[in-house]
């Protein structure tokens, strides 16, 4: 028999501090992403291979100057990796294996259980954009300073409108479901969506996926502020997505 | 500590629905704080259900839940509880002790999780992700995310589904030591020894309605004429001879091949005419027990024999 010291467990109930609780969730969020094989070859491997081949190989079609929009593409790819495919995987199995009931069984408010996913995601998108930035940097591209604001604004702008979409699918489909549209997703936006392998051509402009890789080429090659176009579709995708996967979104 | 008059937690005139199946069919519950409640049933009985409706995770159709004297679900009233969902609950690749030190960032006065995965036997497995813990591994880390911010009220459903002996044995010591230092404790299991030990009341669900309740002795309480002893000896003994030996009022029957069943008032002499008759028979009584009434026969008389789909 275990035997306990009397008082072991005399209620002394509250909740931890939000500032707490948010950056643990948020590093749990993150540490969980990066020690997951799939996911860095997804979000960091793939996303550094295509900048490196669409920098150095002629046979790919890329506007001039070649290794600055291949970089904006691959910044926008690497966005949608993590906050669309990753976040919406991750999702799927997270519910799957009960953790969002876990947690919203403790003192962690509903808000908070979203802003440490999203505060986890943009840590994530953050390292990705490092490591493909320095990577672009070493193959020669020279980046206008003048640009980095805008970049900085859409790469969150593009993290939050990809991860209401992830959310959205991963938030109501079963796991195996969840892992094989959001993996097809992201190899037609790949190929067709404007991102990197194509010139977005009639109805794509309207995808989130050409207007962020647009928005970002503007930023990041020309270091102006991008067109209100791109950014007023990426904001009518994020924002329809979120409010339908607040309605949508199941815990288990 | 004062008495708190309020209860633990209160429901009455409980319904929920799914599509045109009622789960829970106008349950009414009321439990003392400071004690362990245990709601059995069959599978299907509702007991998830209401377990669920009282964390807030689901609305009832009809009826009200108080719990601590809040509306389940207020922001108020999750620091307070702890819950341990059916199955547990983690991220799939999350190990033990970051999935506790995660919930316990969330309470203001956690108990040390370091501790706590060292007596819940998980020592071991902390380098092990949570998908690749065994089912019992996961109840006991989901049962330390339910203790670890030192609630007043925990729900345990079905705490110790998949575990094995030691692991339930050591739940069992965890809700005595709950229970003495004044947690209340819901806990819903279809296990009749599990909650003949643990619970201070017992509340029978049967297809969403309460068909009994009481203290485990009151449930299995016997009518003075309401025993029973078994003994097993060769097949087909002519019980005549020992109906005449005994008292008035007590029968005799061979209930099952080669197991026999005196039932009535068993006393020393009646244990002592049985064994004289065997030894006449030139038969050894073997097995022989006197035995009350077990939850379980009160379950099952409520509850019925067959299986449920």
């Amino acid at each position: 028999m275990t035997t306990f010291a009397p008082g072991t467990f005399k209620p002394a109930p509250g909740r931890g501090s939000l500032a707490r609780m948010l950056f643990v969730h948020a590093r749990t969020e993150a540490m969980l992403t990066l020690r997951n094989g799939e996911q860095i070859l997804l979000t960091v491997i793939i996303p550094l291979a295509l900048l490196v081949a669409l920098s150095l190989m002629s046979v790919i079609p890329m506007p001039e100057p070649r290794v600055g929009s291949a970089t904006a593409r691959i910044f926008a790819l690497a966005i949608i990796s993590s906050a669309f495919t990753g976040q919406a995987i991750a999702l799927g199995f997270d519910r799957r294996y009960g953790v969002l009931k876990r947690l919203a069984a403790s003192a962690l408010p509903r808000w908070l259980l979203v802003a440490g996913r999203v505060c986890g995601a943009l840590v994530v998108v953050a390292i990705q954009i490092v490591l493909l930035a320095v990577t672009a940097l070493i193959l020669g591209w020279k980046f206008p300073l003048a640009g980095l604001p805008w970049v900085v604004l859409l790469i969150v702008l593009g993290t939050l409108t990809f991860g209401a979409l992830g959310v959205l699918l991963g938030g109501a489909l079963r796991a195996e479901i969840v892992l094989a549209l959001a993996n097809i997703i992201w190899f037609v936006l790949l190929m067709v969506g404007g991102v990197a392998l194509s010139v977005p051509v009639g109805f794509v402009h309207l995808l989130p996926s050409a207007a962020l890789a647009q928005a970002l080429e503007t930023a990041v090659v020309q270091g102006t502020a991008p067109g209100v176009g791109p950014v007023a579709v990426l904001v009518a995708w994020g924002v329809v997505a979120g409010a339908l996967a607040t309605r949508t979104t199941k815990l288990t | 500590m004062s008495p708190n008059p309020q209860p633990a937690v209160e429901v009455s005139g409980l319904v929920k629905r799914y599509g045109s199946k009622t789960a829970v069919d106008g349950l009414d519950l009321v439990q003392e704080p400071g004690t362990v409640l245990a709601l059995l049933g069959p599978n299907g009985a509702g007991k998830t259900t209401t377990v669920e409706i009282c964390e807030g995770f689901r609305a009832a159709d009809d009826g009200t839940v108080r719990v601590l004297g809040l509306a389940p679900g207020d922001d108020a009233l999750r620091p307070r509880i702890g819950v341990m969902p059916q199955g547990g609950g983690g991220y799939p690749g999350i190990r033990a002790l970051e999935m506790l030190n995660l919930v316990a960032a969330c309470a203001a006065q956690p108990l040390d999780p370091q501790w706590l995965i060292e007596v819940l036997g998980l020592s071991g497995v902390v380098r092990t992700p949570y998908k690749r813990l065994s089912g019992g591994q996961q109840q006991r880390l989901s049962l330390a995310c339910a203790l670890i911010g030192r609630p007043e009220l925990v729900f345990l459903d079905e705490p110790t589904a998949g575990m094995d002996p030691q692991a339930r044995r050591l739940v069992w010591d965890l809700v005595g030591a709950l229970k003495d230092d004044g947690v209340s404790v819901l806990l819903t299991t279809h296990l009749m020894d599990e909650a003949e030990a643990l619970a201070d009341n017992v509340v029978i669900i049967d297809q969403g309605r309460v068909v009994a309740q009481g203290t485990p002795a009151e449930l299995t309480a016997n009518r003075p004429d309401d025993q029973q002893l078994r003994f097993r000896a060769r097949p087909g003994l002519d019980t005549s001879l020992l109906s005449a030996a005994l008292p008035e009022g007590l029968k005799v029957r061979e209930a099952t091949r080669g197991q026999y069943v005196v039932e009535g008032l068993i006393d020393p002499q009646v244990v002592s005419t049985v064994t004289s008759w065997c030894a006449q028979q030139g038969v050894l009584a073997e097995e022989l027990t006197v035995a009350k009434r077990s939850l379980e026969d009160v379950f099952l008389e409520l509850t019925g024999r067959e299986l449920r789909s």
